[in-house]
C-alpha cells in the first residue's frame, strides 16, 4: 500500500459511502417490508420519519460519488511518478486488475444513485408515496454495487507497489497494440467516429425537443441519450482526444483532466454524466406517470430533465466542436 | 427554480441568525475545526512543497550515476570503468567524480566536498558539465530557467584554497582569506584557505558544499590515482536509459547504475509516506473532533428544542429543518475550512512551518535556510475537503435527522416552560 494522504482519504470516502448506504439499506429492506401508509402504527411512523433520513443520506452518497469519481482519477494521476512506464492515470489504474473495475463500477454508481433520486424526488411530490416500495427495492439493490466498489478500490489501493512496470497511456490505449478493448476503441477509424458521434448526439437532441414539446417517444429518447453517452465516451478515446492534445497518437481519456489542457476533461466529463442521468431518468419514470397521484407532476418531471439532457448534451457537443475548430491537428 | 433560490436564501438567512444566537458555543466547535483543518493542512502543503522542491534540485543532476559494488558496499570506482561505459551506444558523455563528506567535530557538523571537473579534460562531454554550475530554479522567476549562481571550473580553485557554501561560512564565521583546518586521513593537518563564499541564493544545494582542488581532495582522504567516487552518465535519449543501465550491469557486472528517476521516486515515497504517516497519527484527533461533532449536534439544548418545536408549530416540514441543519454545516464547514487552510498556507509558506519542520524535514546542523515554494493544487484541497468536511458532514446527518423529527408539542412540552 502507499502511504500517500490522497489514498487515505480515497479509502475514507468509500468507506463512509459503503457504511451510509448499507445503513440505509437495512431500513430500506424494514420499508420494503413493513410500509402500510393506511396504518398508523408505531413502526409506520417511525419508517416514515426513517424515509427523512434515507433520502438525506442518499443525497449524499451521491454527492460524494460524483466527487470520488473525480478524486480516484486524481488520484491515479498524482501516482504516476511512483510507477515506471506510467505516465498518467491510465498507467496507474493499470498497476494492477483492480484499477479499471474499480472505476467502471464508480461511474455504474454513481448512475444508480442518480436514479433512486430523480425516482425519490418524483415519490417526494405525491401525498401518498406511490413509489415508495420501488425506491427502497431499487435502494437494496444499489447497495451492494456501492460495497462491491469498496472491496474493489481498496484491493486496488492495498495492493499497489510501488516500481511495479506499468503500460503507460501511450500504449494501452495505442493503436499500434491489437489486444485489449482500449485500444479497439483507438484503433477506430477517427473521420467514421467523429461522423458517428455528431449523428448521434443530433439525433438525440431532436428526439429531446420532440419529447419536451409533444410528450411523445420517451423511452427512444431515452435509450439514444444512453447510447450517446457510451458513443462520446468512445469518441473522446478515438477522436476527440486527438484534437484535444494536437498528437494523433494520444489516445487518453484521462490527460484531458490536467492543468495543460485547461482543466476541459471536467467541463466534458460533468456534461456527459449529466445528462446521461437525466436522460437515463426520464425511461425510470415514465412507467409511472400513470398512477393517480403522479399525474401532474411526472409529465413535468420528465420534461424538466429532457430538457436537461438536451441542453448537457448541447454543451457537451458544443466544447468538443470549439476544441476541434481551435486545434492545430489537420486529419 | 428562482423560488428554489429565495427559499435557499431565506433558510441561509435564519440559519446564520441561529448560528449567532449561540456564539458560545459555535465558536468552540469552530475554533476546534479550524485546528483540525489547519494540522492536516499544514502537513499536506509541507510534503507538497518539499517534494517538489526535491524533484525542482534533482533535474539538475545527472541523469545516470554509476558506483562500484564490493562486498555490497559502495566504493571507489577504477577509471577504467569510464571506457567501458563510453563504449555503450547512445551514452553522450561519462564524468568521474570525485567528492566525499566530512565531518568537523569541533562544530558537530558534516561537510560535502566535492571537486569540480577541470576544464580541459572533459571537453568532448559536451556543455554544462565542464564547470560546476548550480542553476536557479526554473519556476521561480516568470523568465523560465535563470543563469547560473554561481559558475566555477576546477582551475580557479587551485591548490591550498576552497570555496565554501555560505552555511559553512555561517556556523564557522569564517570570511574570505581566512584559513580553514582540515585533518587528513593520516593525522595531518592540513590548512586551506577560504577563496570565496558561494551565495546564498543557492543554499539549497551548496549550503554544507566546499570546493576542493583534486589533488587537494585525494590528499585529504588518501586516494589513489586512477580512481573516482563515481560516474556521472548523460544520454542522448532519455527512453534508452533503462536499456544503457542494464548493459552497465551487464558489461560491468560490480557496477550499480541508478538512474534519476529512481532517486525521484524515492523522494516521492518517502515524502508521501511521512505526510501519511503524520495523518494517520493525526487521524485520533480528528476521530475525536467527528465525536465532538457528533455530541454537539445530537445534544440539543432546551432553547434549540423549543425553537425547532416552534418552527415545525408554524409550519416547517421535516425537510425544511434538515435543509436549515445542511446549512448551518455547511456554513461552519466552510469557515473552518477556509480559514484553516488560509492559516496553514501562512504557516507553512511564511513561517516555515514551525510546528513540524522537525519532524518532516529531518535534521543536520548545517541545514540550510529557505524558503518554500507556495504551491497549492486542486487535488491537496479536495484531498483535504474529503479528509475533514466529509467525516463532519456525515457524523451530523443522524443529529440533524434526530432534531427535525421532533414533534412539536413534545418538543414545547419538554422544555417545562
Amino acid at each position: 500500500m502507499i502511504l500517500h494522504p490522497t489514498v487515505i482519504a480515497n479509502l475514507l470516502a468509500s468507506l463512509t459511502v459503503s457504511g451510509m448506504i448499507l445503513y440505509s439499506a437495512y431500513y430500506g429492506l424494514q420499508i420494503v417490508r413493513h410500509w402500510d401508509l393506511s396504518s398508523g402504527s408505531e413502526l409506520q411512523l417511525t419508517l416514515e420519519r426513517r424515509t427523512y433520513l434515507i433520502s438525506t443520506i442518499l443525497s449524499y452518497v451521491f454527492g460524494l460519488e460524483l466527487l470520488s469519481l473525480f478524486l480516484y482519477v486524481f488520484t491515479a494521476d498524482s501516482l504516476c511518478p511512483l510507477f515506471v512506464g506510467a505516465m498518467c492515470a491510465a498507467g496507474t489504474l493499470n498497476v494492477n486488475g483492480f484499477g479499471y473495475p474499480a472505476l467502471l463500477l464508480k461511474m455504474f454508481d454513481f448512475f444508480l444513485a442518480g436514479l433512486w433520486l430523480i425516482l425519490n424526488h418524483a415519490d417526494n411530490q405525491a401525498w401518498d408515496y406511490p413509489l415508495i416500495r420501488k425506491k427502497y427495492l431499487l435502494l437494496v439493490v444499489i447497495a451492494p454495487f456501492i460495497v462491491g466498489e469498496m472491496v474493489l478500490q481498496c484491493a486496488y489501493f492495498l495492493k499497489m507497489k510501488a516500481n511495479v512496470i506499468t503500460s503507460c497511456c501511450g500504449s494501452l490505449f495505442s493503436s499500434e497494440r491489437v489486444e485489449g478493448l482500449g485500444s479497439e476503441i483507438a484503433a477506430l477509424s477517427p473521420q467514421t467516429m467523429l461522423w458517428m458521434f455528431y449523428v448521434s448526439v443530433a439525433v438525440t437532441i431532436v428526439a429531446g425537443i420532440h419529447f419536451y414539446l409533444r410528450q411523445r417517444g420517451g423511452y427512444l429518447f431515452s435509450a439514444l441519450a444512453i447510447i450517446t453517452f457510451f458513443v462520446s465516451i468512445v469518441a473522446i478515446i478515438s477522436v476527440i482526444s486527438l484534437y484535444i492534445y494536437e498528437l494523433p497518437t494520444h489516445h487518453c481519456p484521462f490527460c484531458v483532466l490536467q492543468k495543460e489542457y485547461h482543466y476541459v476533461g471536467y467541463l466534458l466529463y460533468l456534461a456527459l454524466f449529466g445528462a446521461l442521468v437525466s436522460g437515463g431518468g426520464v425511461s425510470a419514470l415514465i412507467p409511472f406517470r400513470t398512477i393517480e397521484s403522479l399525474r401532474t407532476v411526472i409529465p413535468a418531471l420528465v420534461r424538466k430533465l429532457a430538457l436537461a439532457s438536451v441542453v448537457l448534451y448541447s454543451l457537451f457537443t458544443a466544447t468538443v466542436t470549439y476544441r476541434i475548430a481551435v486545434s492545430h491537428l489537420i486529419m | 427554480m428562482r423560488e428554489w433560490i429565495e427559499k435557499q436564501k431565506y433558510i441561509i438567512d435564519f440559519t446564520l441568525s441561529s448560528l449567532l444566537r449561540r456564539k458560545a458555543k459555535n465558536i468552540g466547535l469552530l475554533a476546534l475545526y479550524t485546528l483540525i483543518v489547519f494540522i492536516l493542512a499544514s502537513v499536506m502543503f509541507f510534503t507538497h512543497a518539499i517534494k517538489k522542491e526535491a524533484s525542482l534540485i534533482l533535474d539538475q543532476s545527472p541523469e545516470m550515476i554509476v558506483q562500484k559494488l564490493v562486498a555490497g558496499r559502495q566504493d571507489l570506482v577504477p577509471l577504467r570503468f569510464v571506457e567501458t561505459v563510453r563504449g555503450i551506444r547512445g551514452v553522450q558523455a561519462v564524468r568521474g567524480r570525485l567528492w566525499g563528506y566530512y565531518f568537523d567535530p569541533r562544530f558537530g557538523a558534516n561537510y560535502t566536498l566535492l571537486v569540480p571537473p577541470p576544464t580541459a579534460q572533459t571537453g568532448a562531454a559536451g556543455n554544462g558539465s565542464r564547470r560546476v554550475m548550480v542553476e536557479g530554479e526554473p519556476d521561480r522567476n516568470a523568465e523560465g530557467s535563470a543563469g547560473p549562481l554561481f559558475d566555477l571550473g576546477a582551475d580557479e580553485i587551485g591548490v591550498g584554497s576552497v570555496v565554501i557554501g555560505s552555511g559553512v561560512a555561517r556556523v564557522r564565521e569564517a570570511g574570505t582569506g581566512e584559513l580553514m583546518l582540515f585533518r587528513a586521513y593520516d593525522g595531518e593537518i592540513l590548512p586551506f584557505r577560504i577563496k570565496k563564499i558561494l551565495p546564498s541564493s543557492s543554499q539549497l544545494v551548496s549550503s554544507d558544499l566546499i570546493l576542493i582542488d583534486e589533488a587537494d581532495f585525494k590528499r585529504l582522504f588518501g586516494i589513489a590515482d586512477g580512481l573516482v567516487t563515481d560516474l556521472a552518465v548523460t544520454v542522448r535519449n532519455p527512453t534508452e536509459l533503462s536499456t544503457i543501465a542494464s548493459k552497465i550491469t551487464r558489461r560491468l557486472p560490480d557496477a550499480r547504475p541508478i538512474i534519476r528517476d529512481e532517486i525521484l521516486r524515492t523522494y516521492d515515497s518517502i515524502f508521501n509516506w511521512r505526510g501519511g504517516m503524520m495523518i494517520v497519527i493525526l487521524s485520533s484527533a480528528v476521530l475525536a473532533f467527528v465525536i465532538f461533532a457528533w455530541d454537539k449536534a445530537s445534544g440539543l439544548s432546551a432553547g434549540e428544542r423549543r425553537e425547532i418545536g416552534i418552527l415545525k408549530a408554524i409550519g416547517w416540514e421535516s425537510s425544511d429543518i434538515i435543509l436549515m441543519k445542511f446549512w448551518d454545516g455547511a456554513v461552519v464547514s466552510l469557515t473552518a475550512f477556509l480559514s484553516g487552510v488560509i492559516l496553514a498556507y501562512g504557516h507553512v509558506f511564511f513561517t516555515d512551518s514551525v510546528v513540524f519542520e522537525p519532524a518532516l524535514k529531518g535534521w543536520s546542523t548545517l541545514y540550510p535556510r529557505f524558503k518554500l515554494i507556495p504551491f497549492v493544487s486542486a487535488e491537496q484541497v479536495t484531498t483535504l475537503f474529503f479528509l475533514t468536511v466529509v467525516p463532519y458532514s456525515v457524523a451530523t446527518i443522524v443529529p440533524a435527522w434526530r432534531a427535525a423529527t421532533i414533534d412539536p408539542d413534545s418538543a414545547m412540552r419538554y422544555t417545562g416552560e
